[in-house]
């Protein structure tokens, strides 16, 4: 291996009382495809920041090609060769491609667009990216509009590339085209690091696999002497079982019936299209399909937060009765006085199912609140409850008054789970359940939806990772452009056929 | 590759993770004591009074005689009720600029019955005039409220504009009633016969929005800590998008909401025009409105805390009035006063809430 171009010695950040990286000393070598490996929290995103300019360290030392540098702003990183495409990103929607990439950018004689758009059509031809460098943010895909990130740090002259969970929103056949620019890139010399916490990529693509464990770097392995229970063991620092357990259905029910859903969004976009499927008690419904591309609407409709359009269904059958309700036109509340039992547990956890200001206890209470005649509200229910799910779940938190806001990701998620399980549903709904979770947690998290199963319940379960809905799942519904593009058998169904049936409908391509 | 060899930034931000509340309350005292000792500077520089006894005049001032404590009651009172009434409002994230207006048209209604209804028995116009001055308010509250919830206009706008409104109306009924003819004021209403003032008890016209005010602050701390009603409120306070999904009606919450701020501004005008000054003008609401969004932001809505801060922001002015005529500074001087010793409490929020990292320094994490 040649010269590390990035040390790192002693580097320590942190934010409040939360150490995020502590002491973290690291070599990145030049021309290497660096895989930055760690589950959520553990440090990765805050350390290439501070290469990157965002974040200015408390301690330690950052060597760049062989200098002493103070990285202050993006500038300074910029000036050291380093750029790196944020998870979220960071564009004008309604500038073209060549505008986006000189943004910012100050030069007294301002910028020849033409020329701009002739640099980004070399630098596609030489990495092989597709890009028009005409075309505007807004008409662009997710994928498209990564692909405008790398193609804007290696505009600005970045030599060491720093991709964050660059796979997250890509399809397995955008993640394969990824990953063949990557390795050009690596021809050309440069330097790539990419952060994951996805096993089976890091074995893909890298050379080298460096491991952050709660803000501490554990140690750097090359990837071919790895495996991924060897990296997972390391990531969180004991033996898991890596296997997702899938009870076999048994005593399969009607629950919920949707006929027909369509519906448009707030920007007056048709988001479901004629929408149709059945869910079963006892049986893991999964939903795959490219983030964005009506999940949250189907979800929403059910709960009765979705306006939709005439011709829709959605009928509830109840397990105590057997009656038949059907659900649209009605707001929650009425939902609930129906005596249907919808559980729901949304993406936005601290934006929609929690209030990020209020305790565990108070949040207990969000759903059913209002019961009762009393004007005051019962503090002593939802504390119970609190304190049960606090122990059921080992929620770590300092107290079930503290601000739902300041526990981590995935704590915030058991008291969600929690309490939408606690209410004893008929349906649970769960919109990307492990979302940003560490492995434990997740793991917590399938076994929870498989209790539910158990007992009856339909579990609806949207998901972005393949792998894990094949596994858990026992149906998996494809979602493309607000249409149901097939359901598959989850014991039988291949990867590669979701993945071609979340980019096309009817064997014709989704824009 | 250009190695940019740059010196650390001189000072960097951090975020602190909460304080222990003693040591708040201690930063909070301290930046008041900065904020004198800044003050005590500013006047020797440009006065060259002694800082001490310009101090003390503002502490006569405001305390000096019955006359004095009962005037800077009356001054906090008014505030504090207005406070309380924003705080709903400001809790759910509903941005009443209004408030100024809503207390006119609550002292206006009050004005009106101190007119036209002097021959009812007086606890019947009592009665009258508490029930108008708080519907009157309430609708003035209400328009926005509708608007903001089916339509989802801009609330701070509409609540802004709707003071413009209510100064208007203010100087219509200025016109109508104005006695004596040819002055362009109201004059002391019903003067010799104090029909609808306040009666006196415990030697004071005020002591009844004294007593009003304490009991509207313990109600809206119930109200907003223990009742459903207040639970919805921290809700759609938060996120809409949860309350909607814990199936509260955002809308109506708005509407609800803002009629209750509404009609404790116009129970404010009321307090100010029945309980006070016994005349209506333009300036009877005097920019309280405005003030007392800082008490309630301040105060963070805590009742308690809303009574402290409004005693400090009457205080302040009436204690300011005093150096002004006392020291021969105008009233300007008084005014940068209580500027600076705002500017420093307010001041004192960022430092609770991040700490400064100078070069060089060493320490890490301190608590």
């Amino acid at each position: 291996m040649s010269e590390a171009v990035i040390s790192l010695r002693n580097v320590t950040k942190s934010f409040g009382d939360v150490l995020a990286n502590d002491n973290v000393s690291m070599d990145i070598y030049k021309g290497e495809i660096l895989s930055l490996l760690g589950e959520n929290g553990s440090g990765k995103t805050t350390l290439m920041n501070m290469l990157s300019g965002i974040y200015y360290p408390d301690h330690g030392t950052i060597t760049v090609g062989g200098k002493e540098v103070n990285i202050r702003d993006p500038k300074d990183a910029f000036a050291c060769g380093i750029g790196m495409v944020h998870q979220h990103f960071k564009l004008v929607d309604v500038f073209s491609a060549a505008q986006n990439v000189v943004v910012g950018i100050k030069r007294k004689d301002g910028f020849d667009l033409r020329a701009v758009s002739q640099e980004i059509r070399k630098i596609c031809d030489k990495y092989g990216f597709v890009m028009d460098p005409e075309k505007k943010v807004y008409d662009m895909s997710v994928s498209e509009k990564q692909t405008l990130e790398i193609i804007k740090v290696i505009y600005r002259g970045a030599d060491i590339l720093i991709l964050d969970e660059p796979t997250a929103v890509l399809t397995p056949q955008e993640t394969e085209r990824l990953f063949d620019v990557v390795r050009n890139m690596k021809k050309d010399g440069k330097t790539v690091v990419i952060i994951t916490h996805k096993l089976h990529e890091v074995l893909a693509i890298s050379d080298r696999v460096a491991i952050l464990r709660k803000g501490a770097y554990i140690d750097a392995v090359a990837t071919r002497d790895a495996t991924q229970e060897k990296l997972t063991e390391m990531m969180v620092g004991e033996k898991v079982e890596l296997n997702i357990d899938r009870p076999e259905v048994k005593d399969k029910k009607l629950r919920l019936k949707v006929e027909h859903l369509s519906c448009y969004n707030t920007d007056g976009l048709q988001v479901l299209n004629d929408v149709s499927f059945d869910a079963y008690g006892g049986e893991i419904l999964g939903i795959a399909g490219v983030s964005g591309n009506g999940q949250k609407e189907l979800l929403e409709s059910v709960a009765g937060l979705q306006n939709t359009m005439p011709g829709s269904r959605i009928s509830y059958y109840s397990p105590e009765d057997g009656k038949e309700h059907e659900l649209l036109g009605l707001t929650p509340k009425k939902i609930r006085q129906l005596g249907v039992h919808l559980s729901f547990v949304p993406e936005d956890r601290l934006g929609m199912g929690l209030v990020g200001s209020m305790g565990m206890s108070e949040n207990m209470m969000l759903k059913d609140y209002s019961e009762g005649h009393s004007i005051f509200t019962d503090k002593k229910k939802p504390k119970a409850l609190a304190e049960q799910i606090l122990k059921d779940l080992k929620v770590v938190t300092p107290g079930i008054s503290t601000p739902v806001r300041r526990l981590s990701g995935g704590n915030v998620q058991k008291v969600l789970v929690g309490r939408e399980i606690a209410a004893s549903p008929a349906v649970l709904m769960t919109a990307y359940a492990v979302r940003g979770l560490d492995i434990n947690t997740s793991y917590t998290i399938y076994r929870l939806l498989n209790e539910q199963k158990s007992a009856g319940v339909a579990v609806i379960y949207v998901g972005e990772d393949l792998d894990v809905l094949m596994e858990l799942c026992d149906r998996i519904l494809v979602l493309c452009g607000g249409r149901v593009s097939g359901i598959l058998d989850g014991r039988t169904a291949r990867k590669e056929e979701i993945g071609r049936m979340m980019t096309t409908y009817a064997g014709k391509e989704n824009s | 590759m250009a190695g940019a060899v740059k010196k650390e930034p001189f000072v960097r931000l951090a975020k602190r993770d909460g304080m222990p509340g003693f040591k708040k309350i201690t930063i909070r005292l301290l930046s008041l004591i900065i904020a004198l000792i800044v003050c005590g500077l500013l006047i020797f520089a440009i006065t060259k009074l002694n800082p001490l006894e310009v101090y003390s005049t503002m502490i006569t001032g405001a305390f000096g005689t019955k006359t004095r404590i009962w005037s800077t009651i009356k001054e906090m009172t008014m505030l504090a009720c207005i406070a309380i009434g924003l705080a709903p409002a400001f809790k759910m994230r509903f941005w009443n600029i209004g408030a100024e207006g809503q207390v006119l048209i609550g002292g206006i209604v009050t004005a009106g019955c101190m007119i036209y209804l002097k021959a009812l028995p007086p606890v019947a116009l009592f009665a009258v005039m508490l029930v108008g001055s708080m519907i009157a308010g309430a609708l003035w509250g209400l328009l926005p409220a509708v608007f903001k919830a089916k339509w989802n206009t801009n609330e701070t706008l509409f609540t802004l504009m709707m003071n413009y409104v209510a100064i208007q109306l203010t100087s219509f009924f200025v016109a109508k009633w104005e006695n004596p003819y040819g002055s362009n004021t109201v004059g002391i209403i019903n003067q010799k016969t104090q029909e609808g003032w306040f009666p006196a008890v415990m030697e004071s016209r005020y002591f009844i929005s004294v007593v009003l005010v304490l009991l509207l602050a313990v109600l809206m701390f119930v109200y907003l800590k223990f009742t459903k009603h207040g639970y919805e409120i921290s809700v759609v306070g938060e996120s809409e998008n949860t309350a909607r999904y814990a199936g509260i009606s955002v809308g109506w919450v708005i509407i609800r909401t803002m009629l209750l701020s509404g009609a404790l501004c116009g129970l404010a005008g009321f307090m100010a025009v029945a309980g006070a000054s016994h005349t209506i003008s333009t300036s009877t609401a005097g920019g309280r409105g405005f003030t007392a969004i800082i008490v309630a932001w301040l105060a963070k809505f805590d009742s308690a805390t809303m009574l402290l801060i409004s005693l400090l922001l009457a205080f302040l002015q009436s204690g300011a009035g005093e150096i002004a005529s006392k020291c021969k500074l105008n009233s300007y001087a008084s005014e940068m006063i209580t500027g600076i010793i705002l500017f420093f409490i307010l001041g004192s929020e960022f430092f609770i809430n991040y700490r400064l990292i100078f070069r060089g320094a060493k320490e890490k994490g301190e608590g």
